[in-house]
């Protein structure tokens, strides 16, 4: 018999070197916090209170495509009803605001944690279906939702609600609370997002991304990570939605749980980059682009941007930013480079 | 066909303190039996080798066996404790480790990343840890130098050591190994062998399905040929290579009436 000498490695590896990002990420960092710090600064003299108004849509638009993301492009959870928690959010900060008389900000952060409770029960029922049949079934809790939001007493029925809370707050202030609770949430997202793709349950969600029979064989616990971003995306999908409705100041059960916003979320995942922190933020500024520039085209703004999806998805099948960035270059950086001991 | 197994072994049960207890596997995908009661064990620093023709059911034996595929009937039990109906993740961090016979890296992650998925939740590790954990097992696997390689660029061969690398980075205490010498030249098995022989002899148990025959001889301690379902021998390497079952199993696999038994 051989002596097991294949088994000690040659080298010590106590020298091993993994290093994660660098000097273009950190500077990619850098712009992106400028970018930030700009728009913190800019409502005070570039943008008219209708841009900032508009901005928190951008903002909005940042935290769905993040957490849609998240939930699709890392943990395979391809749902098709993120608008149950978009609405969800949207009657739920304004109950939390008018009705318990939380401040606005708090109102928001909590209806995003409501949306996280609601999605808890909901994961035990939608994870016995797989595949397609998941995605119909998340189109169907997002009708449920709806329904029951429609039926319920006090929530306006089929025409909705107005947030009465800001009644009496001067138009200046208004706008300014929601505009700066919107960029620091949508930062916030973000930066959490990144966080947790860093950490040992991020390497485990990229691996399910690849291939959950592989990551199950190494592992992975598959169904408590895939339940984990179901519950916070859900969560994110629920601020979106309060931002929404306090930014719009009323909900109706058609707008805030409409498909539509599946189909804005899955456009700006796709366009951006599907399974990357940089695509879906990327896809949001893009979307939120085309929305202002052909919003006054009606129908056919609908079949540019379905066009745009389709060439995008047959050119750039990893998205935009896959095609700048060519998989080597991160803002956020997830990759490890590993540089062998020193002999 | 279903008579019942030749056995070659002295006992034909269990021996007390076992790694590796299977009894009475059965698994059929609709009409197609591909385990119909299946029973071995495999002892820690022991190798047993899996031979049978196309479709005997050899790698869905170690997908029951691994939980990647539940079974119909029958009991696993791992170290003395029922693993039956334990999630495969779980059995990975008990000790159970595999390759699969067509790879499947994680193609989007570096070849490194690939390993440290193994080190970090099979084998529970902590970053600096997992990091040490995961070069050694490419340093045994011979894949160090494509350390940083994207894991879908890489050729058959170098995805079949990168399944042995991402296997041996759970640090199991049973490495099943499918087809994982196949495609390999003449010159490079014999590396694989050591490589083998020096993971069974440092105590991990291992089964290793092959259709290299030769190389397989030259590490394992017994032998189970498997076709249709059935075990057909168990028992001593050269023994039941050279046992008429076997012979007609090989035999009638070329005609599927079986008329050479
Ligand atoms: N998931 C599945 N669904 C349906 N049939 C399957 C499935 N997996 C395996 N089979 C069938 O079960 C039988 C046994 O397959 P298995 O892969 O276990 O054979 P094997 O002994 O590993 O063969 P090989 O030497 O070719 O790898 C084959 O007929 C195969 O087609
Ligand atoms: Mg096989």
């Amino acid at each position: 018999m051989s002596a097991p000498t294949t088994l000690t490695p040659m080298s010590s590896a106590t020298d091993l070197k993994v290093v994660r990002g660098g000097w273009p990420s950190l500077a990619g960092g850098g712009v992106l916090a400028a970018i930030v710090v700009f728009l913190a600064a800019a409502p005070w003299f570039v943008f008219s209170p209708g841009d900032v108004t508009n901005l928190v849509t951008l903002f909005a638009l940042i935290i769905l495509g993040t957490t849609w993301n998240l939930m699709a492009g890392y943990g395979g959870l391809v749902s098709i009803g993120q608008q149950a928690f978009i609405g969800a959010g949207g009657y739920g900060v304004i109950k939390l605001a008018d009705v318990v008389g939380l401040p606005i900000p708090v109102a928001v952060l909590a209806a995003g944690v409501v949306c996280a409770l609601l999605a808890l029960p909901t994961s035990f029922l939608l994870f016995r279906l797989v595949g397609g049949y998941f995605a119909i079934g998340t189109w169907v809790v997002a009708e449920v939702f709806k329904l029951v939001t429609q039926e319920l007493p006090g929530f306006g029925g089929g025409s909705g609600l107005s947030l009465t809370a800001f009644q009496g707050v001067d138009r200046v202030t208004r706008i300014a609370t929601v505009y700066y609770l919107a960029l620091v949430l949508a930062v916030a997202v973000v930066l959490a997002t990144y966080l947790l793709m860093r950490s040992r349950v991020g390497l485990g969600l990229t691996a399910i991304r690849d291939d959950s029979v592989a990551a199950a064989s190494l592992g992975v616990a598959v169904r408590r990570s895939q339940r984990l971003v179901y519950v916070a995306a859900s969560g994110g999908a629920g601020l979106a939605g309060a931002l929404i409705a306090v930014n719009g100041l009323r909900v109706s059960p058609g707008s805030m749980f409409s498909v539509q916003y599946t189909a804005f979320m899955i456009f700006i995942v796709v366009i951006g980059g599907l399974g990357t922190i940089e695509g879906p933020i990327l896809g949001a500024v893009i979307f939120f682009a085309l929305q202002q520039l052909l919003d006054a085209y009606g129908t056919w703004y609908l079949i540019a941007l379905g066009a745009i999806a389709i060439a995008v998805v047959l050119l750039a099948p990893r998205g935009l930013w896959g095609l700048a960035a060519r998989g080597r270059y991160e803002i956020f950086p997830l990759g490890h480079r590993v540089h062998p001991p020193r002999q | 066909m279903t008579s019942a197994p030749l056995s070659l072994e002295a006992s034909s049960g269990a021996p007390a303190g076992a790694l590796l207890e299977a009894e009475g596997l059965a698994k059929a995908f609709g009409q197609v039996v591909t385990a119909r009661s299946v029973s071995f064990h495999v002892a820690p620093g022991e190798a047993l080798g899996i031979v049978g023709p196309n479709g005997a059911g050899k790698s869905t034996l170690l997908n029951l066996v691994t939980g990647t595929l539940p079974v119909d009937a029958g009991a696993i039990r791992f170290d003395g404790a029922d693993v039956t109906h334990t999630p495969a993740a779980r059995r990975t961090a008990l000790g159970i480790g595999r390759t699969f016979q067509v790879p499947r890296p994680f193609e989007g992650l570096t070849v490194f990343e690939n390993v440290l998925v193994g080190s970090t939740f099979g084998a529970g590790m902590r970053r600096r840890e997992a990091s040490e954990k995961a070069w050694q097992a490419l340093e045994t696997a011979g894949l160090t130098h494509l350390a940083n390689t994207a894991a879908g660029s890489l050729r058959l061969l170098d995805r079949k050591r990168l399944e042995l690398a991402r296997a041996l980075a759970t640090q199991p205490r049973l490495l099943l190994l499918d087809e994982i010498a196949g495609g390999l030249t003449e010159h490079e098995l014999p590396a694989l062998i050591e490589t083998i022989s020096a993971i069974r002899d440092s105590g991990t148990g291992v089964v290793w399905i092959e259709h290299i025959v030769h190389a397989l001889l030259q590490v394992v301690d017994r032998l189970m040929c498997l076709a249709q379902g059935d075990v057909v021998a168990t028992g001593d390497p050269r023994e039941v290579m050279a046992s008429d079952a076997v012979a007609a199993v090989y035999l009638g696999s070329a005609d599927p009436e079986g008329e050479a038994l």
